[in-house]
């Protein structure tokens, strides 16, 4: 075939494209997430019993600061990153913000803390539960969220998949907020980051595979 | 950058669905990638035949994801990016090849152009005859044979929604088909 004949062929009857396909899907894959997460959370794990004591409030509240800031800032890296030449310097050190963040206060409280206190703060009474839930939850969402970036062109696979598996994992973590009764900041930063970082790790692995075009 | 302002002009009209104005885009465009392709061949030690193939792959995937460019973004880095992808995905399919694609500058993707040799190893036609019927006919219908979308709604039997969303799925199934097709 001759070039010239492909391009006559694909130019012939060109359609307007709409501008705002890929930005719709991410917005609807998002959403779609956020519902799904919460009720597979409340649903399989039941919200927390004691949600509206002051107490559960502030807690359940950093969480999911912690747990909306990471899918904010992963998913608007993530919106540039699903398009051809979509990289942009500096993005990766915001989406690890909030991590320094949650790091930062669980520091901040341990040392506030006398020492015999800190193998509970840290460990929780449930670490277990949070370290299987939050992957578990993450799987839905996960999907979504690619069936969204597979409808646009990344052209870095491994960190386009990265971020969506990071976006996955925060999405989880606001559902699983919402059930956790462990209340301290360093279970917070180690549980949900460490869990919320393996959900990106398991993402660049399999972004190459999930994401070609 | 003249280059820049007038590509990007072009596919903007493109993207609004002025005919004209794309198939000169991509017509310009593909000079640009015959020489990028070339160039980066001939540096990997690889087959100068092969190019014409990627510029192919490449006008393809640039027809696929032409809702992708962003027009508050500049137009070149966008090209070279696909560019660079479809060649990496190129060498990558060939297993025999070792990637170590040099860095390279979106300048590149919009150097000289050379007419020679402008025919690829594929067969659009028997291409097509491995799509499912309806994404075939309605190709074939309207892209080769230049019927209007009615028109081709009317010889493949179905609606004239279903033709364009039958073309759109195809050329993404002829797209894989082409990457995936054995090289010797």
């Amino acid at each position: 075939m001759k070039t010239d004949e492909l391009i006559a062929a694909l130019s012939r009857n060109v359609e307007p494209i709409d501008r705002r396909l890929i930005d719709r899907s991410m917005s609807i894959a998002l959403a779609i997430a956020v519902v799904v997460a919460i009720g597979i959370a409340l649903i399989a794990l039941g919200v927390r019993a004691d949600l509206i004591a002051p107490r559960a409030i502030i807690f359940t509240s950093l969480k999911l600061a912690f747990a909306i800031g990471t899918v904010g800032v992963a998913s608007s890296y993530l919106a540039r990153l699903m398009r051809p030449a979509g990289e942009r310097r500096g993005f990766l050190v915001s989406a690890a913000l909030p991590f320094a963040a949650a790091l930062l206060l669980a520091a901040i409280s341990l040392g506030q803390a006398p020492s015999s206190h800190w193998d509970k703060m840290v460990m929780g009474d449930e670490w277990l539960e949070c370290l299987i839930s939050i992957p578990v939850i993450a799987i839905v969402p996960f999907a979504v969220i690619i069936w969204a970036v597979r409808r646009a062109a990344p052209t870095n696979l491994v960190r386009t998949g990265a971020l969506s598996g990071l976006v996955a994992g925060g999405v989880s973590a606001i559902g699983y907020a919402l059930h956790c009764t462990d209340d301290s900041l360093p279970f917070v930063a180690l549980w949900y980051g460490g869990t919320i970082a393996m959900c990106a790790v398991v993402g660049a692995i399999l972004g190459p595979r999930l994401l070609r075009w | 950058m003249t280059a820049e302002t007038e590509l990007k002009a072009l596919m903007i009209a493109s993207q609004e669905g002025d005919a004209a104005a794309y198939r000169l885009l991509l017509e310009r465009l593909s000079r640009h990638l015959r020489a990028y392709y070339k160039g980066k061949l001939a540096k990997l030690g690889r087959r100068l035949t092969e190019s014409e193939d990627l510029v192919q792959e490449a006008v393809l995937a640039i027809h696929i994801q032409r809702h992708t460019y962003d027009p508050v973004e500049l137009f070149t880095p966008w090209l070279h990016a696909i560019a660079r992808y479809k060649l990496i995905d190129f060498l990558r399919r060939d297993r025999a090849s070792i990637v170590d694609v040099p860095l390279d500058e979106a300048a590149e993707t919009t150097a000289s152009d050379d007419h020679i040799g402008t025919e690829s190893s594929f067969d659009l036609r028997r291409l097509l005859r491995r799509l499912p019927k309806k994404m075939g006919c309605s190709i074939e219908a309207v892209k080769i044979d230049g019927l209007s979308v009615a028109e081709a709604a009317k010889r493949c039997g179905i609606s004239e929604a279903s033709v364009k969303v039958n073309i759109h799925r195809g050329l993404k199934v002829l797209s894989t088909l082409i990457a995936r097709r054995t090289r010797t």
